[in-house]
């Protein structure tokens, strides 16, 4: 199975390790990875603060960057959404449209995609901690992923999948949203780690890494005990890296 | 005086901070939700209930003209009188020359948002004609001169400890924060007012094409006595209230009180049919309805944002509203707070000066999720944002950092380039531990967050080391 990455800008420049750990996971059920070197950035930071025309030509150069591919995954649900949800609507008018709804149709969220494609337990993942998963806004209202991330967390071995009260609420980040409310932005991540400490987590982790971003920056602000993972981070675990890994990784690199 | 996206700013900046606050709204909130979902599982299928009433409503919102002309002609046989008004003023000046004509010396009102939107107490403020809320909720925030928090709970915001104090001071007699005795309290200075005031005016939760009636919901019996003891009933409604059959009720009386409070019927729901007619025992002499369109028919000839004119006032997407749990209902300085608030208000009152609702959203799409009539509002917010680019002033630093951000963005090198510019600054700063002082562009961010580390490589010159160039 050919496989292009879809690494969503923020994670390209801020956490790289996300997109190293999604094609590892990604090549150890077997799929042929590549990167499109030529892809940037999807466009939804302009498209969700109302710049259309800027939006727009990134995304007919997103659609002439993966044309080609026969399935597109992406770490994040968001980009995913902005991709599969947006296009149409952002290219009305544009003779790429129809091209645009092809590729949103092969373009999937990671956990998405290992549910879709890969056998229960191919991924051979080991992670003995405690886990919580974090319902990123996009990728559960945009793309209806609820069971996705936790399916694929259920087969990981030694992981315990713990809850987190009010994990459907918003964890403040909103792109542009955090820059121009960050009292508010901060104050929804407050929210998030106060649910977080009451939770059994030792981890919470979402499909999202940009909402991790945000919520690791509001934890260790308030010295939290609690940890952030990317879900590649953790699907890339397996028992020969053994325990350690996880723990060595400073929480910093690990979303 | 500060304009009002100013005053948004300062108030939620204060309120984002108000621990106290936060606790009583997440609260309240946490017992609307358990009363909302013990609600919802008595339909037999919740999304086909949305979808039955979105049907309904897209038809009665799409034949406005056919419906609402119905409705006239039926309340006018019923020996109703129908007023149609342009704007609030026309709208005030109907109801004030009204109670002026009539000799009105006091007016009752059961809980209306359309007449917090047309400031109708204002006006009669000017007659110096009393009038006076008989919901128990509005009845507080009126007592505090506060306009309501909430468009169903107006008084979400205040303990009981405060209600008590509030009853003390303004009615007196008060030693217990007893719900019960503060209810008896208010009831005992409301009758008086029900018995003596010479107007009773209402909203409508619905205006029935078919038969000319109005249904009123309410949970305190207030909104019967309203309009039935005064001798004239005055009722204010916005055109987009219409429902073209009576027995469409029988679909949004039920999901208005299950998203509203998580009731499966309110405890009063009334139908208004007019005038006393010749022996019947009860009701006014007098039935006037208002019908205010005060730029909803701008929304109607606008196919994308035609189905805002949906909303039935439930609610139920402020409750959803993390933003709205956290800045609290009076920071929106509108009388239609939360999401339909946010993307209803830049329509009526001007995209200029209440663009900044459309942009207080992490467009998280809850409200959307819980809409009993399915407005889709997270995308009506993206488009307004989208609005707000094409049509009003917007900083021109920011429109500027957006061409940036796309000719950068148009070039995979180009954006390779300067994002390893950026990290590189932006390691040396933190580095130099100079995260959230005045020399971090970043510190809108670092102000709330501990800095991150900025790694010293992109994923992409990781790919390239690893694979060689494509």
């Amino acid at each position: 199975m050919k496989v292009s990455l879809f690494i969503p800008c923020f994670v390209d420049q801020l956490l790289p390790q996300v997109g190293i750990d999604l094609a590892t996971v990604l090549r150890r059920i077997g799929c042929d990875v590549n990167f499109p070197e030529a892809q940037t950035c999807c466009g939804q930071p302009a498209f969700n603060t109302g710049y259309w025309g800027e939006a727009k030509p990134l995304a007919e150069r997103f659609v002439s960057v993966f044309r080609s591919a026969d399935f597109v995954v992406c770490p994040s649900g968001s980009c995913t959404a902005m991709v599969r949800n947006f296009y149409p609507e952002l290219l009305a008018d544009s003779p790429l449209r129809e091209e645009a709804m092809d590729i949103g149709s092969r373009v999937f969220e990671f956990s998405e995609f290992l549910v879709t494609f890969a056998k229960a337990g191919e991924v051979a993942a080991r992670f003995p901690h405690r886990v919580a998963v974090h319902d990123s806004c996009h990728a559960l209202r945009e793309l209806h992923l609820k069971q996705q991330p936790r399916e694929v967390l259920r087969h990981v071995q030694g992981l315990t999948l713990v809850d987190l009260p009010y994990s459907e609420d918003c964890c403040g980040f909103g792109g542009t949203f955090s820059g121009k409310f960050p009292m508010i932005s901060a104050a929804m991540g407050d929210a998030k780690a106060a649910s977080a400490e009451r939770s059994a987590a030792e981890y919470v982790t979402s499909t999202d890494p940009s909402c991790l971003l945000h919520i690791e920056g509001i934890f260790r602000r308030h010295n939290s005990q609690v940890r952030i993972i990317s879900l590649p981070g953790i699907l890339a675990q397996t028992a020969s890296a053994g325990e350690h890994a996880a723990d060595a990784r400073p929480s910093r690199s690990a979303p | 005086m500060s304009s009002p996206a100013q005053e948004f700013l300062r108030s939620a900046t204060e309120k984002s901070a108000d621990l106290a606050h936060r606790q009583i709204i997440r609260k309240g909130i946490d017992s609307y939700q358990a009363a909302f979902e013990g609600g919802r599982s008595r339909f037999l299928d919740w999304q086909d209930a949305r979808r039955r009433l979105y049907e309904i409503k897209w038809d009665a919102i799409n034949h406005l003209d056919r419906y609402l002309e119905e409705f006239e002609r039926r309340v006018i046989e019923r020996g109703g009188h129908v007023f149609w008004a342009e704007n609030s003023e026309e709208a005030c000046k109907y109801i004030a020359d009204l109670a002026l004509a009539r000799g009105v010396k006091k007016i009752v009102k059961s809980k209306s948002m359309v007449t917090e939107e047309i400031h109708l107490a204002h006006a009669l403020e000017k007659l110096s004609i009393p009038s006076i809320e008989t919901d128990l909720g509005e009845y507080i925030v009126w007592l505090r001169n506060e306009p309501p928090y909430h468009i169903v709970t107006p008084a979400m915001h205040l303990t009981r400890a405060q209600i008590a104090a509030l009853f003390q001071e303004k009615l007196g007699g008060i030693d217990s924060d007893d719900p019960q005795e503060l209810v008896a309290a208010a009831r005992r200075a409301l009758r008086r007012d029900f018995f003596s005031a010479e107007m009773g005016i209402s909203g409508a939760n619905f205006l029935i094409a078919d038969s000319g009636m109005i249904a009123l919901t309410t949970n305190e019996g207030n909104g019967r006595l309203c309009t039935s003891l005064p001798r004239i009933h005055v009722a204010v409604a916005g055109i987009e209230k219409i429902l073209p059959r009576l027995e469409d009720l029988a679909a949004f009386w039920p999901m208005l009180a299950t998203s509203g409070t998580g009731q499966p019927i309110s405890c009063y729901s009334t139908l208004v049919g007019g005038p006393r007619r010749p022996g019947e025992p009860d009701g006014p002499e007098e039935f006037h309805v208002v019908l205010l369109d005060n730029g909803r028919s701008e929304l109607l000839g606008d196919a994308e944002k035609r189905d805002i004119l949906h909303c039935i006032r439930c609610g139920a997407c402020l409750n959803a509203c993390p933003v709205f749990r956290t800045i609290g209902g009076h920071t929106y300085g509108t009388t239609y707070p939360g999401p339909i608030g946010s993307v209803l208000t830049p329509q009526l009152r001007g995209l200029n000066e209440f663009q900044h609702l459309s942009y207080a959203s992490s467009l998280c799409g809850a409200c959307t999720d819980v809409c009993p009539v399915k407005i889709d509002l997270h995308h009506h917010l993206l488009h307004n944002r989208r609005d707000a680019i094409n049509t009003a002033t917007r900083p021109w630093l920011e429109r500027r950092a957006f061409q940036i951000f796309r000719w950068m963005m148009m070039d995979s090198r180009r954006f390779a380039f300067f994002g390893w510019m950026a990290r590189l600054k932006m390691r040396a700063l933190y580095a130099l531990g100079l995260a959230g002082s005045a020399l971090d562009p970043s510190r809108a961010w670092t102000r709330n967050h501990s800095a991150p580390a900025i790694p010293a490589h992109s994923f992409r010159a990781l790919w390239r080391r690893a694979h060689g160039a494509n």
